[in-house]
């Protein structure tokens, strides 16, 4: 049996993600992405071209979106990285999961985490987005599932629900339109 | 027909490499001469990683500019002339109250670039420095084997024009058009030296070598010229309002006396490898009111210069029909109100 | 149904089942599994379209450290394919490759990195074919052939029939209408990338985990291109990130790790990168069609002729099924009383076309939904109008012998009318701003399965634990539509009981019962049923041993939240968890199932598979948009979309349901292109999310939903379907309104600005395709129709319907 690799060096070092400190080890060339799915078991960030053409792979780099699959791991050493692992409080999901499950903003699932993420961003700038700015804010997103609009609308719930828990969507948006 | 170098795979991973985080220009410079031609700088890397995953470039030392300081931020005074750090991110320059107000044209430009999150990630020196793209080029090894390659890289024909002794790909930086309107400078830095450039100077209409920057010199400072009674503006072509590179940019600047335009500069995005100056649009231009009629013949004019060929999206005639639009738009902005 | 109405959960807006674990990055895509000792696995694919292989050397690539194992298409020589008369695909190409990206060899190695090195280390020598790239290089190219089966030579599948006397009837029209169509094809583009793991355990048993629409197909594809017994494989699938059609096709790569793990006795993981999923493909078939009309003067349609030509790509796929698509739901709108159809599918080096969502209809529909605009606005009638006028009326069978149930597309459209002010702003609106509608129906499930036989087309097992919990087994598989909680939904409704205390387990051919798969809007019809019927079983029982305890008659006995009492003395009763222990008591461990078949089709002809359905859904949709005259730009303003669902299941379900696919069809009609570069060998021209455009945030407009409710007594609660649907009408309601609102005509999809340009600068002011090819076709099969008093069999007993002992014959009904 061939097993005998080429020599690979790690580079060991020290990420935060969601909260914690982690030390990880891994090749060098390695993206982000790569270092959460592969080296650091956290499959819920999504890769859907890994080019930076789809924004499947959003995480949170000190607070900001950025595409998993366009940053390199080694650069983030000291770099406080959010991924969609860490939203929920505990056993408590964030308001966004819980808008986003209610309102069926996650169809198939597989772009929901990095949407999440960059919704996540959004509501920490401006608590009151409106259609539009959410509408910008996502742009950098696809889903080939919703259409956006349960999106827009779970975002919208979401931003209500940290002010008001209590606040509930419209009929249109659980029950469809009347004429 | 099967592949033969080692690196030379499809997956979208990227090529391996050695890294180097420098924390000074100087440093930075040293670094760049002492790897000579096999190494890159990278800045938010959204131009230089997806081409090192599709092969295009797999360089053997990579010099993150990310620690050096005082490459980052925007500095001094409109009427004086702002400064802008190439490692500048494009959503901080999108966010400077101090450029949206003065450098309309810029902060659209920007802000028409890609998607928020890339933004978050791009900087404007990377934007200015962005490879040129071509759709027989911005693919993964496989598909390029399939094609036989092409001149841009592992191969040696160019595909768009067989005939053609250089590379076609087009310049696709949307700030790249702007500053060459609105005659930036740009400061360059190497270890043997420094020297300033205009904008315009840095392109070179050859998809290949498009830049007449030295592979060792850093690209340290943006200068953009003193507000002094100019309009600028940038319009912008693609098929999608986020991700989509442009497919023809339209940089344009004039100052006025009045509402007489003394001077005006028209330069085209994408239309070639390297922004294009539509001078006889712009000259045309001078001594008017930027009324309808004037605008209408230096949109005519507009349209020769624009060269566009089939390697990007849309229909080439149809993009070179585009030209005479949104040249207008471009100076019925700059008309305002 | 004896389920008691007002319904708990069924018609509410209940959170998805499994909405909290996508929320929180839980749940398992295929990619997303790692096992021990998981080896990685990469393709080699062919990089010129038509050629034959002479030779492989994979010397080299074997010798590589950290190379596990090689495999070429010598190893697995068995064909395979999804449909039983297209078993034309291999594994690996073992001679012949048919497209670029067709793969023709594979590596298993340690990592992703080795194993890409070592497969760019294989040697191929191919002798290159000429190349036939599309419609036309097949018609008249009958050689070098393609494949050594077909209807001649470069020509797959030629189709032609005929209900009724058509010549006759556009005789008698007082006007005759004619268009030629183009419909340029596309692909489903999930956000997930196909991936599989295969794993072997020590004693014998293959586990094969798939981002597959369709298991059971999976399973018998393995078992019979690795010739094991299929009782020691096992196909599990991953909840699909996306299929739309895309994963419905057994694919090479689920063969290949499999092949390898059994090799290796190791794990084996492949995921495909993005450009591998546009060889993929099995999407949408480029159609060129002809349609022509004769109306009599009132409006009515007297007779119609429809003539379909797909390019399909390098292999069968569900080519044919896909053919006899483009040609079967003309009728179920607007009633046509005689109907011929002619279909003629070719063989292209191009990536497989197959299914994609709404399946070889929306091609079709697009055609007849401009069409009807053109005929209705030269005599002078509204659109909205003539379609009004002249339903498919309800409990009806239609020329070509399809039964239609509940038929609500007249309150579609009049929803939609409303919803838009239609009456005030057609053909009122300023030059550049405009309005169109269109309509549409779609099957909700194909009425006889790919491999006919006499079994259930699914099936549903319950276990009731002594907790109360139940525990839903069905071969069903989610792929984002739904389907667990649609499933969830129903037996809770049943049961009277939370939707939560359900586990359901999907798509897992050891654990479930078949289900045959996620396509053709199959499930919430037929896995519904079944449900009700599994659930009415164990509800049976449980009310049974309630009765007993109570000592009151059967019949009075009810659940509901949570509880099982009497109707007549709500407060005699006792808890689910109580009913489950006393009837586990009573008779043993209480296990139930519940099974679905559709109702025997009518038409009896050959080629009456394709078409018949339980039940038809209908939609009908009003575009709102800008064109500017000057670039032909379209700017989409606003829709309002309409869709019969027959019983709303989960209003915000259906809601999904319907505006994603506004979404994919605004991007069908507007930019997405599958296209593919003839100078350059037929590489496909750009297989990137970057290139391929699919709208973002920023395109899309806004969109009302309607839901509208005309139950059908084949659906489960009277429920339709609503994944595909209301695709359909979005594609011709664009090229409705860009006529209103510049007054050209774009007979072609996708509706680019640059064609819009050319169609106003155009003395026609029309773009596109004016011939169709000249293909000689089988005489047609002639089968009268039901008001000529035909019994859904051809005339003079000829073109009946093959018939085979069940499990063998040759089906083409997905
Ligand atoms: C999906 C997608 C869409 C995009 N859309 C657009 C678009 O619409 N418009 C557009 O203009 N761009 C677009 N881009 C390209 C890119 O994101 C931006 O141009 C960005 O600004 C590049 O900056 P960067 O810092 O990421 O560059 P990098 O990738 O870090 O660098 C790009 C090049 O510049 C060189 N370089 C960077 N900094 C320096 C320096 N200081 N001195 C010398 N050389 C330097 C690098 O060596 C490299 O060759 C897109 C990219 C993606 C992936
Ligand atoms: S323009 Fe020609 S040489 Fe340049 S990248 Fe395109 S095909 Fe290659
Ligand atoms: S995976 Fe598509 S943007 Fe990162
Ligand atoms: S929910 Fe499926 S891609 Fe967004």
């Amino acid at each position: 049996m061939k097993t005998r690799l080429p020599r690979k060096r790690k580079v060991h070092l020290r990420i935060r993600v969601n909260g914690e400190t982690h030390e990880v080890a891994f090749a060098p060339h390695k993206t982000l992405l790569e270092v959460l799915r592969e080296d650091m078991g956290l499959t819920g960030t999504k890769h859907g071209c890994e080019l930076g053409e789809c924004g499947t792979c959003t995480v949170l780099i000190d607070g900001e979106p950025q595409l998993s699959c366009l940053v390199l791991g080694l650069e983030c050493e000291g770099m406080d990285i959010i991924t969609v692992e860490g939203l929920a409080d505990g056993p408590q999901p964030h308001p966004l999961q819980q808008s986003f499950a209610e309102l069926g903003a996650a169809q198939c699932g597989y772009c929901t985490p990095g949407i999440l993420l960059a919704s996540k961003a959004l509501l920490d700038e401006d608590p009151n987005p409106p259609r539009d700015r959410i509408r910008e804010a996502l742009s950098g997103n696809l889903c080939r599932c919703t259409g956006y609009i349960k999106i827009y609308e779970a975002v919208e719930l979401a931003a209500r629900r940290l002010k008001d828990p209590k606040a509930e969507p419209s009929r249109e948006i659980l029950r469809g339109y009347e004429v | 027909m099967a592949g033969s170098g080692e690196n030379k795979t499809a997956m979208m991973r990227l090529s391996k490499f050695k890294y180097l985080a420098p924390r000074s220009v100087n440093d930075a410079a040293k670094m760049l001469a002492d790897a000579g031609p096999t190494a890159s700088v990278v800045a938010g890397g959204t131009d230089l990683y997806p081409n090192m995953k599709r092969r295009h470039q797999t360089p053997k030392t990579l010099i993150g500019l990310r620690r050096v300081e005082g490459m980052r931020g925007v500095s001094g005074t409109p009427e004086g002339g702002l400064r802008i750090g190439p490692m500048t991110t494009l959503t901080a320059l999108e966010r400077n109250a101090t450029v949206k107000a003065a450098h309309p044209g810029l902060w659209k430009a920007v802000h028409s670039i890609s998607t928020p999150i890339l933004r978050n990630m791009g900087t404007l020196g990377g934007n200015i420095c962005l490879d040129t793209r071509c759709n027989y080029y911005d693919q993964n090894y496989e598909w390029r084997r399939a094609i036989n390659f092409c001149m841009k890289c592992d191969g040696d024909t160019c595909w768009v024009a067989p005939g053609s002794k250089v590379c076609l790909a087009v310049s696709s930086s949307d700030t790249a058009p702007l500053l060459c309107a609105i005659g930036a400078r740009l400061h360059l830095v190497s270890a043997t030296g420094e020297r300033e450039i205009a904008a315009h100077e840095l392109y070179r209409r050859d998809g290949i070598h498009f830049l007449s920057k030295r592979p060792d010199e850093l690209l340290t400072e943006i200068v953009l010229p003193a507000t002094n009674g100019w309009r600028s503006t940038y319009r912008k072509l693609r098929r999608r309002e986020a991700f989509d590179f442009p497919v023809l940019g339209v940089g344009a600047w004039a100052s006025f006396d009045g509402p007489v335009v003394k001077e005006a500069r028209i330069f085209l995005g994408a239309v070639s490898p390297a922004p294009v100056e539509a001078a006889e649009a712009a000259k045309s231009l001078v001594g008017t009111r930027l009324e309808p009629d004037a605008v209408a013949r230096a949109s005519d004019l507009a349209y020769g210069p624009a060269k566009p060929v089939d390697n990007t999206d849309f229909l080439t005639r149809w993009r070179k029909e585009m030209t005479k639009v949104y040249v207008k738009g471009a100076l019925e902005d700059l008309r305002g109100s | 149904m004896s389920s008691p109405r007002p319904f708990k959960t069924i018609g509410h807006p209940v959170r998805k089942i499994d909405g909290l674990s996508k929320c929180a990055g839980v749940t398992k895509f295929a990619d997303d599994l790692v096992l021990p000792r998981m080896l990685f696995c990469k393709l080699l694919r062919a990089p010129i379209p038509h050629a034959l292989i002479r030779k492989i050397d994979t010397r080299r690539a074997a010798k590589r450290p950290g190379v596990f194992a090689v495999l070429t298409g010598k190893s697995l020589p068995v064909p395979f394919g999804i449909l039983p008369v297209s078993q034309d695909e291999h594994a690996l190409c073992p001679d012949h490759v048919r497209f670029v990206g067709d793969p023709v060899a594979a590596v298993a190695a340690v990592d992703e990195d080795v194993a890409f090195d070592a497969m760019n280390a294989i040697r191929v020598d191919y002798e290159p074919l000429k190349e036939i790239l599309s419609i036309e290089d097949a018609i008249q190219n009958p050689e070098p052939r393609l494949h050594d089966y077909g209807d001649d030579g470069n020509i797959h599948k030629k189709v032609s029939l005929e209900f009724g006397d058509v010549a006759k009837g556009l005789a008698g029209a007082d006007q005759v209408f004619e268009d030629t169509m183009y419909f340029e094809g596309n692909t489903h583009l999930p956000m997930e990338q196909h991936s599989a793991l295969a794993a072997v355990d020590p004693d014998g048993k293959l586990t094969v985990w798939s981002s597959t629409q369709t298991p059971h197909y999976v399973h018998r594809a393995l078992a019979k291109v690795l010739e094991m017994p299929p009782a020691r494989i096992r196909v599990i699938a991953c909840p699909n990130g996306g299929g739309f059609g895309g994963k419905s096709d057994p694919f090479n790569h689920e063969i290949v790790v499999a092949k390898l793990a059994l090799m290796t006795g190791r794990p084996v993981k492949v995921t495909l990168t993005r450009e591998e999923v546009f060889y993929c493909h099995r999407g949408r078939h480029p159609v060129l069609m002809r349609v022509k009309t004769g109306v009599r003067k009132d409006g009515s349609i007297a007779a119609m002729h429809f003539k379909s030509f797909l390019d399909g790509g390098g292999y069968g796929s569900y080519g044919v099924a896909s053919t006899y698509y483009t040609g079967a739901l003309q009728t179920v709108t607007y009633q046509v009383p005689q109907y011929r159809f002619d279909g003629v599918r070719c063989f292209t080096n191009k990536p497989p076309c197959g299914p994609k969502r709404g399946h070889g209809t929306p091609q079709p529909r697009f055609a007849l939904e401009v069409h009807i605009d053109k005929i209705s606005e030269r005599l002078g009638i509204d659109p909205a109008e003539w379609r009004l006028r002249n339903l498919q009326p309800a409990n009806s069978l239609t020329a070509n012998h399809l039964r239609i149930g509940s038929m609500g597309l007249g309150k579609c459209i009049e929803k939609v009318v409303r919803g838009s002010d239609w009456r005030n702003r057609f053909r009122r609106l300023p030059f550049g701003r405009g309005l169109g509608l269109a309509c549409s129906s779609y099957l909700c499930g194909a009425g006889l399965p790919i491999y006919w036989n006499n079994m259930p087309h699914t099936g549903v097992q319950l276990k009731l634990d002594r907790g109360g919990g139940v525990c839903v087994f069905c071969g069903e598989i989610d792929i984002g539509q739904g389907s667990d909680t649609v499933l969830a939904q129903t037996v809770a409704e049943v049961l009277g009981i939370d939707p939560y205390d359900i586990r359901v387990v999907y798509g897992d051919t050891d654990l479930t019962p078949v289900d045959l798969g996620s396509y053709s809007s199959r499930v919430t019809l037929m896995m519904g049923n079944a449900a009700i019927q599994a659930a009415e079983r164990a509800r049976e029982l449980l009310a049974q041993a309630a009765a007993e305890k109570f000592q009151i008659p059967v019949n009075r006995i009810v659940c509901a939240g949570g509880r099982v009492f009497d109707a007549g003395d709500p407060e005699r009763g006792m808890t689910f968890a109580e009913a489950v222990v006393a009837a586990e008591a009573k008779y043993g461990t209480i296990g139930t199932v519940g099974s679905y078949t559709p109702p025997v089709s009518h038409g009896k002809f050959r080629g009456s598979g394709v078409g018949p359905s339980p039940a038809y859904s209908y939609s009908a949709a009003v575009v709102d948009l800008t064109v500017s005259p000057e670039t032909g730009w379209i700017t989409v303003n606003k829709i309002w979309v309409a869709h019969d669902v027959g019983q709303c299941i989960n209003p915000v379900l259906v809601m999904g349901q319907v505006e994603g696919s506004v979404y994919m069809g605004l991007g069908e009609a507007l930019m997405e292109e599958q296209v593919f570069r003839r100078d350059r060998h037929g590489v496909h021209k750009f297989p990137s999310l970057l290139e391929y455009k699919s709208l973002t945030t920023m395109e899309m407009p806004e969109v009302v939903t309607y839901i509208v409710e005309d139950p059908d007594p084949n659906g489960p609660f009277g429920a339709k379907e609503v994944g595909q649907g209301p695709l359909l009408p979005i594609m011709p309601a664009v090229a409705n309104a860009v006529y209103d609102a510049v007054r050209v005509r774009v007979d072609e999809v996708p509706i680019t600005p640059d064609k819009v340009l050319k169609a106003l600068q155009s003395p026609s002011k029309r773009y596109g395709p004016t011939r169709i090819p000249e293909v000689t076709l089988p005489e047609p099969i002639r089968v009268p129709t039901p008001v000529e008093g035909g019994d859904g069999r051809a005339a003079g007993g000829e073109g009946e319907r093959k018939k085979k002992p069940s499990g063998a014959s040759a089906g083409v009904s997905p």
